[in-house]
């Protein structure tokens, strides 16, 4: 692999209908990178992805993918990238065999009945060739589609948001595969609303209303916040919850299974509120090293709807 | 990097044709269509309806009376299915539908024509449905008159030499037989051919985007024209299929004879299949969903049948009307067809109708391959 970013991409913008979906974007995932993309929904993510292989032209910016311009390359971009759709968009009245073959064809592929039983056998599907693909599993369809679009071995995987609606094993041996392939050299961007999938990215960059939050490393993305974070538990949590947000210093509380998550950024004033708490001692406080989820929530809580915005 | 990759077309063909075959039901339509409509328009619906329940007021039992009768039954327009006893009757008989006609045969008819007081049987018609009865009571002058000459023979003759009562006017006399499937079949087929290819081809290509695959189509390096043949090409067979079973049918049912040049209705044909899948792409660029898809199909549907001279003489038609209609594929075909089926037409008597198809279709092609996107934009 060379140094040169599998993506590089400034200024990316796409307005739909006067409003900007996509805003001054700029973004570079290293080659080799697994790199995640999150963000709540209709924040963008889709459209960015459709942007970089092509599928959907920019109202402004510039970039590269694989070396070729996202705005006149697209046909050798195409090429070299594999695109797994959020949606299944393999054909449901074709069998699982009918759409692999056709995809082999699409790209061109040599040996291509060699190539679609290989897939068939990694897949585990060899037997079971000749079934529709409508009538497959969520999980299984999205085994397929990815297996659809690594066929030609592309250099790039663009997934969007691969394990929506996908059985918790499904998701494990999902990305076991997207490790396998990382580790081969494939650059992969992946979009998803986990948090257990996005500690496993090299690297996030977190988009909410169309414009970039923030981008780090996942391990730094809480400290980069600088949010301080006590957890609360004891009874009564629903009235503390009302109570704790009513007090300076505290900017977020979130309800973390049987507990709060309390944040805020700034320590001093959130020490006040926890230490008279701590005096009632009706719950028992922990301190505890922010993570991404609740880095997440922040971020999603302070983002300025530009949406919304443009309605007032 | 090729303009044009065979593969890819030979993928878009093959999906395509996979396609077809597992979706039953399209696939009963497109040769249930043509048969389904060669009947209808060629056994039911005839714009010269013969037949007509007609009623009889009766009030002079003469040999005069039931001569004119027996002539308008003779005619085969009129059908006698009962006697109503007065004018309310007879209002109510029109009224509920039991008849079409009333016939009323006033009293002393026979001997008023007798003293020459041109006396009048009166003839109520339902004209709530015009094109039913405009035929009948336009050939009722000529029938009555007829049956009166017959009757009024020997030392009568005198009366019947006499002024007549009614005006002469005898319609069908240079097409006695009236068979309006003759007429109608040629031009079917490019209607049937029209609103098939039309509306399956769009539909098949909305269906694209509306499923979603669109996206994972276009993500692959395919280019529009191999989308576009492969996705065209299978259709042509099936409009092959469908001008078959038709030519079959027409022959079998109707009778409909095909006098002129084999290779000439060949060429045609083909060319306007292609016309009028290109079209059918052309509306799935524009269409969002499948039912969208659909509406612009019927839509266009209409002028095909009404402009195009199939339902209507094209000579009667406004300018403005006929403007439109020659822009409209249908209109060329149809004429080729009648040319090679009924008159003998060959090569020659055609090249006009198929270079305005050619023009047509070239237009169409350009307006896709623009619109079509490579991009979800």
């Amino acid at each position: 692999m060379t140094d040169r970013p599998a993506i590089s991409v400034t200024g990316l913008t796409k307005r739909f209908g006067g409003r900007a979906v996509v805003d001054d974007f700029d973004m570079e995932v290293p080659a080799g990178a697994i790199y995640g993309f999150l963000g709540p929904n209709g924040s963008g993510k889709t459209t960015t992805i459709r942007m970089m292989c092509g599928l959907l032209t920019p109202d402004g910016g510039e970039g590269q993918c694989l070396g070729f311009d996202i705005r006149c390359e697209s046909l050798k971009i195409k090429e070299r990238v594999g695109y797994m759709t959020q949606k299944f968009s393999l054909y449901t009245d074709l069998t699982i065999r009918e759409n692999l073959d056709f995809m082999a064809r699409m790209y061109g592929l040599k040996n291509r009945r060699a190539v679609v039983d290989d897939t068939l056998r990694e897949l585990g599907l060899f037997e079971r060739g000749n079934q529709l693909a409508g009538t497959l599993s969520g999980g299984w369809k999205q085994r397929l589609a990815l297996a659809a679009c690594l066929q030609h071995k592309p250099q790039l995987l663009l997934l969007d948001e691969p394990t929506a609606g996908v059985d918790p094993k499904a998701r494990r041996d999902f990305w076991d595969e997207i490790r396998r392939l990382s580790h081969k050299g494939v650059t992969v961007l992946v979009s998803t609303h986990y948090m257990d999938e996005a500690i496993q990215c090299d690297h996030i960059t977190y988009i909410a209303y169309g414009k970039k939050l923030i981008s780090a490393p996942a391990t730094e993305i809480p400290a980069r916040i600088g949010l301080v974070t006590w957890r609360v538990d004891g009874p009564d949590l629903t009235t503390l919850e009302a109570e704790l947000m009513a007090q300076p210093g505290v900017e977020q509380v979130a309800r973390f299974g049987a507990a709060l998550h309390v944040s805020g950024t700034d320590k001093a004033a959130l020490d006040k509120v926890v230490a008279a708490h701590k005096a009632k001692g009706t719950h028992h406080w922990q301190e505890k090293p922010a993570e991404l989820e609740e880095a997440f929530i922040y971020l999603m809580a302070t983002a300025v709807d530009n949406f919304a915005g443009d309605q007032a | 990097m090729s303009i044009f990759s065979v593969s890819r077309f030979l993928a878009v063909m093959v999906k395509e044709f996979i396609q077809m075959k597992r979706d039953r039901v399209t696939f009963v339509m497109m040769i249930g269509i043509p048969i389904m409509q060669l009947v209808m328009f060629g056994f039911a619906i005839n714009t010269d309806p013969h037949d007509l329940p007609t009623m009889i007021e009766m009030n002079d039992a003469s040999p005069t009376s039931r001569a004119v009768l027996a002539g308008m039954e003779v005619s085969a327009y009129f059908k006698f299915v009962g006697v109503v006893t007065g004018q309310a009757d007879g209002d109510r008989a029109l009224r509920d539908g039991r008849a079409n006609f009333i016939v009323v045969i006033p009293p002393d008819f026979e001997r008023d024509i007798l003293r020459g007081e041109a006396p009048s049987v009166l003839i109520t018609a339902d004209a709530s449905d015009p094109t039913a009865v405009s035929s009948a009571v336009g050939a009722l002058q000529g029938i009555i008159d007829v049956a009166l000459r017959q009757t009024l023979t020997g030392p009568l003759q005198a009366v019947a030499g006499s002024p007549a009562p009614f005006g002469v006017v005898v319609h069908k006399q240079f097409n006695p037989e009236g068979e309006t499937a003759t007429n109608i079949v040629p031009g079917l087929l490019a209607v049937i051919l029209s609103m098939t290819m039309v509306m399956i081809t769009a539909v098949a290509i909305v269906r694209e985007s509306e499923r979603g695959t669109m996206e994972s189509l276009i993500a692959t390096p395919v280019r529009p024209l191999e989308v576009m043949m492969g996705k065209i090409l299978p259709y042509v067979f099936v409009g092959y299929t469908q001008t078959i079973v038709f030519l079959i049918a027409a022959q079998a049912l109707f009778a409909v004879p095909f006098t002129g040049s084999r290779l000439a209705f060949f060429v045609g044909f083909n060319l306007y299949i292609v016309v009028n899948l290109a079209l059918g792409f052309l509306i799935s660029t524009a269409a969002r969903t499948q039912m969208q898809a659909m509406q612009i199909s019927f839509f266009l549907l209409l002028p095909t049948i009404l402009l195009s001279g199939f339902m209507f003489p094209f000579a009667g038609m406004p300018n403005w009307a006929q403007t439109i209609g020659t822009a409209i594929p249908a209109t060329h075909f149809l004429r080729l067809t009648r040319k090679v089926m009924l008159k003998g037409g060959e090569m020659a008597d055609i090249t006009g109708d198929l270079t305005a198809i050619g023009i047509i279709m070239a237009v169409i092609v350009v307006l896709s391959l623009l619109r079509y996107r490579q991009t979800l934009d």
